[in-house]
């Protein structure tokens, strides 16, 4: 039963082929990430209609959903990636679970920031030690924790390891953070947004929402690969390949 | 996949699904603990502590907010529509509190089963409508009515 992946998957796996293909497909995810983010924000800040209840406060949503949301996807695919870098060796997982953590960590503070802005008007308070609110701040520790890791070792293989097991402990925390508000009495209200349901807005407020949601990932795509683009010249810097880049440069 | 990369996959499997019952299980035992309030009902079946500080949550009752004049103090029942409490608080109150919305209140219960709060928290729900809609479902509601 030796079943063998796909020939994309072995392609990846090269940096040479991996930083060409990544240059292909950056300005791309560039122009969509603009357009997106553009888009949704003066379509969210200015044209979507206000809350019955809240008013302009709500506005924030289109920041705060759009981060929160790829905070944990960022989450997963850093552990995802190191499961794929211990279990076939391969440098370039790493490099990309490396990249994931400081934006991850960056895009975890930006949800935790908004969310207390929006809460202080709203619920009457900054933070509130309720599940959502503390497994999501959890969430921000274990990025700081995975860097902190990363960067402990002077070992490059050593250090891809121990980051990789560590994020894939932590990934237990990702099902917690989605389902704190269903399992426990939380002062967070349940997801606005969700795949299988219908959104609890009008289409006039959501469709802004997905826009943004979509700019975050694109943006997100563009920052993975400039920075797993930087790595990989690092790590490869004594082939002739990568002598051939900077040369062209 | 070769053997030993199988082999790698199993290890990482059990340690993803192993970390996962260990907090699973851990997360169980302190439900009690991680939940922010007790339900109205809860307080009144008397699950929840007395006499210690504890948070309650419901439904603001319609019509029976009522201000002490001259003073910040209100008075206010809360339900989850099987049972009610009611609650004292000195301060202000959050933007969102109206009657029909969801707030926690944090505080005691007191010797006359009267729940005197000094925190007073608007719970969201995750519903958005634009004040248009919200005021044409009022009237229809009223229409029925």
């Amino acid at each position: 039963m030796k079943k063998k992946m796909p020939r994309w998957f072995y392609q990846l796996a090269s940096p040479k082929w991996f930083y060409e293909f990544t240059s292909a497909l950056l300005p791309w995810f560039s122009a969509a990430a603009i357009l997106l983010l553009v888009t949704g924000t003066i379509w969210g800040l200015v044209f979507a209609p206000a809350d019955y209840q809240q008013g302009n406060s709500f506005r924030i949503i289109y920041i705060h959903v759009p981060a929160s949301i790829l905070a944990q996807s960022c989450y997963v695919m850093m552990a995802v990636a190191g499961a794929i870098g211990l279990i076939w060796k391969m440098k370039i997982a790493h490099v990309v679970a490396g990249a994931c953590a400081p934006i991850g960590a960056s895009i975890a503070v930006m949800s935790l920031a908004t969310g207390a802005i929006w809460g202080k008007p709203t619920w009457g308070a900054w933070w509130v030690w309720d599940a959502r609110l503390t497994s999501m701040l959890v969430l921000l520790f274990l990025y700081i924790g995975v860097i902190a890791l990363n960067s402990a070792f002077e070992n490059k293989a050593s250090a891809d390891k121990a980051t990789a097991i560590l994020s894939l402990v932590g990934l237990v925390n990702i099902p917690i953070i989605k389902y704190s508000v269903e399992w426990w009495n939380t002062l967070h209200q349940p997801a606005t947004f969700t795949v299988t349901a219908k959104p609890a807005m009008p289409p006039e407020m959501w469709l802004p929402l997905l826009v943004m949601v979509l700019g975050f990932y694109c943006f997100f795509a563009v920052i993975l690969m400039s920075r797993a683009r930087v790595e990989v010249l690092q790590r490869e810097k004594r082939t002739d390949w990568v002598k051939k880049v900077i040369q062209n440069y | 996949m070769t053997p030993k990369r199988k082999k790698r996959l199993t290890i990482i499997l059990a340690l993803v699904f192993g970390t996962a019952l260990i907090v699973g299980l851990v997360m169980y035992a302190l439900t009690e603990n991680i939940n922010l309030f007790y339900s109205t009902s809860q307080i009144a079946k008397g699950e929840a502590p007395v006499g210690a500080r504890i948070r309650a949550g419901g439904m603001v009752v319609d019509d029976s907010v009522k201000r002490i004049p001259d003073s910040l103090k209100v008075q206010f029942a809360i339900t989850d529509f099987e049972h009610q409490v009611v609650v004292e608080f000195t301060g202000i109150l959050p933007d969102l509190f109206r009657e029909g919305q969801g707030i926690i209140a944090q505080g005691k219960m007191d010797a006359q089963g009267v729940f005197q709060a000094d925190e007073v928290l608007a719970k969201h729900d995750e519903n958005y409508m634009p004040p248009e809609i919200a005021e044409s479902m009022k009237k229809k509601q009223e229409a029925m009515q």
